[in-house]
């Protein structure tokens, strides 16, 4: 995907391989490096996973590997959990007794 | 400037970096021992209650409404003992402009750096103060940068996390996203020191004295209303500012009998900085991975002194487990119309249980809410937890165990708030603070720093030395 000069885009970092972190990180971590996401508008032409250059929005440049355009947001309410509507029908039903009180 | 900034680089100019970032000298309260003057730092670098009042009311923050739970009452009273199950009280906090308590703090913080003429504000969170520092500084004009810990090694971010990055960058802050681990802080520091930024710490004087607001409110609404003091007032304890700010107002208020109780979500068994154990939780903040080392250590903080205090204000701390809290957040919205946040429902959960111990005629008050919404619920936190492989079941919450499962009570009489021993945890702090400073002998001035900072006696804080063969040098 070619992204253009002024894009809003989301570029990818490694902050400090695996064998940098720090002493403290308990072993299943410090096989992992520290990884960095961070979100500005590309001061040149460029495609995805090219190395590129980002103003952010405080105007900070940062470099990294060029990885989404206009990035989304892709959290939501997640897959229905039928157990939730259980709980709502059993105190309505200790409050105020069930159908044979309505 | 070429500075350094690998690791060691920037871990070295740690205290320098700071000490521009915050503006405090920390130095002027310190004894060069245990002992520091908390209080001076309190009165000489936070603020007024009067100007934190002003300061938060022109930034839309404070005076939020004080609701009674009027079915939730009805429904302990139900489970409780004949005469017992208490009034329950909560403080609608999520009606803050941020949606959540956190704006207090983050009102004085930020009003603080524009006052000392900072460009802009950093905070590193993954939380509700991320979004108020976010929206304060828009509030005020600053630059904002929030520095999250978001994602496991294989991109897998809680939806709760991301929800609260999406409101950084509504409210036009920069938010650096991180995957998991302690060395966020060495990041946090490398933009400090880029940008000149201010250290927005959740730790600083301001920022609890900013919470200090939400505890006199509760006395003065109280009077207002009902003529009396709350009995029990129940805070979810994380890092210790909630708690402190709450409990300093009430103090402040003349409210000095109420019982202040601080909750956690019981995450026993995950480490906090696990990569692999990252996304087994379903709580991101209240919870006993840091509440329990922040209260024995409030100084691992991103201050030289943290303000936040927990066990110089706290007369009983409970857990309360995952599928408790998730219970308690749906009949919140189910039984009393109120959609809020699950992690600020982990004091409504304790109250509920605390409740039911308390008579009739006492009142119980859950200090905060918290707003709620797409990623922010309870629906996607269950529907994340599921695909994390965490079992989800109706039954005993007794039976949960935290990163397996997720047990929602089968019958509200199960929900049952534990006590943790807080003698245990003061004896702990204490030890910390002996092994910490490498200290065999310590003076009268630390023996009397430890009976306030824990809340205790002579007696208690040296029997606690004993066990670590310090003596005090009379």
């Amino acid at each position: 995907m070619k992204a253009s000069k002024g894009d809003w885009v989301l570029i990818h970092n490694i902050v400090l391989c695996s064998n940098e972190r720090a002493p403290q990180v308990p072993d299943d971590t410090k096989k992992v490096p520290l990884e960095s996401w961070v979100k500005g508008f590309l001061q040149h032409d460029a495609e995805v996973g090219e190395e590129v250059q980002v103003r952010t929005i405080t105007g900070r440049l940062e470099k990294g590997k060029l990885i989404d355009v206009n990035p989304t947001y892709k959290h939501n309410y997640g897959n229905f959990v039928p157990e939730l509507l259980q709980i709502g029908i059993k105190l309505r039903k200790i409050l105020y007794g069930g159908e044979a009180n309505e | 400037m070429n500075r350094d900034v690998s690791y060691a680089g920037i871990m070295s100019r740690r205290n320098e970096i700071m000490k521009k970032a915050i503006g405090i000298d920390y130095k002027a309260f310190e004894s060069g021992s245990i002992a520091f003057d908390y209080e001076k730092m309190m009165r000489e670098t936070g603020y007024t209650l009067e100007e934190m009042q002003k300061i938060q009311g022109n930034a839309g923050v404070g005076n939020t409404p004080l609701l009674e739970l009027k079915n939730l009452t009805k429904l302990s009273r139900e489970i409780a003992p004949k005469g017992k199950g208490a009034r329950i009280f909560i403080k609608d906090e999520a009606a803050n402009p941020s949606g959540s308590f956190k704006a207090r703090r983050a009102a004085n913080a930020v009003y603080h750096a524009k006052r000392l003429g900072y460009k802009g504000v950093i905070a590193a969170t993954s939380g509700n103060y991320g979004a108020a520092v976010a929206s304060q500084a828009a509030i005020n004009g600053l630059k904002c940068i929030i520095v999250q810990e978001c994602y496991d090694s294989k991109g897998m971010g809680q939806p709760e996390i991301i929800e609260k990055a999406r409101k950084c960058e509504a409210y036009g802050a920069e938010v650096v996203q991180l995957t998991v681990g302690p060395e966020l802080f060495y990041t946090f520091l490398k933009l400090l020191e880029e940008t000149g930024y201010f250290n927005a710490s959740l730790y600083s004087p301001f920022g609890i004295a900013g919470v200090e607001t939400l505890g006199y409110e509760i006395a003065m609404q109280f009077r207002e209303k009902e003529g009396r003091d709350p009995d029990v007032v129940v805070c979810t304890n994380a890092g210790g500012g909630n708690l402190t700010g709450t409990a300093r107002g009430l103090i402040k208020a003349g409210a000095d009998g109420v019982e202040v109780v601080g909750a956690s979500v019981n995450l026993k068994g995950l480490h906090m900085a696990s990569d692999m154990q990252f996304n087994k939780k379903s709580f991101t903040t209240g919870h006993t991975g840091f509440g329990i080392p922040f209260a024995t250590w409030p100084d691992r903080s991103d201050v030289p002194r943290s303000a936040a205090r927990p066990l110089r204000y706290i007369d009983r701390y409970v857990t309360i487990t995952q599928g408790e809290v998730f219970y308690m957040t749906e009949a919140l919205a189910q039984i009393e119309g109120l959609e809020r946040g699950p992690a600020g429902n982990t004091s409504l959960a304790a109250a509920f249980s605390i409740a039911q111990e308390l008579d009739e005629n006492q009142i119980i008050v859950v200090q905060e809410t918290e707003y709620t919404g797409a990623g922010k619920h309870i629906q996607p936190q269950l529907s994340f937890a599921k695909d994390n492989g965490i079992h989800i079941r109706f039954g005993n919450p007794n039976e949960e165990v935290p990163g397996e499962n997720i047990i929602l009570p089968e019958h509200p009489k199960l929900i049952k708030a534990k006590d943790l021993d807080l003698d245990k945890l003061k004896r702990s702090y204490i030890h910390h603070c002996v092994e910490i400073y490498e200290k065999k002998e310590i003076s009268l001035e630390d023996l009397e720093f430890l009976v306030q900072d824990t809340k205790s006696s002579v007696e208690f804080v040296k029997k606690a030395l004993s066990e670590k063969d310090v003596i005090v040098l009379e």
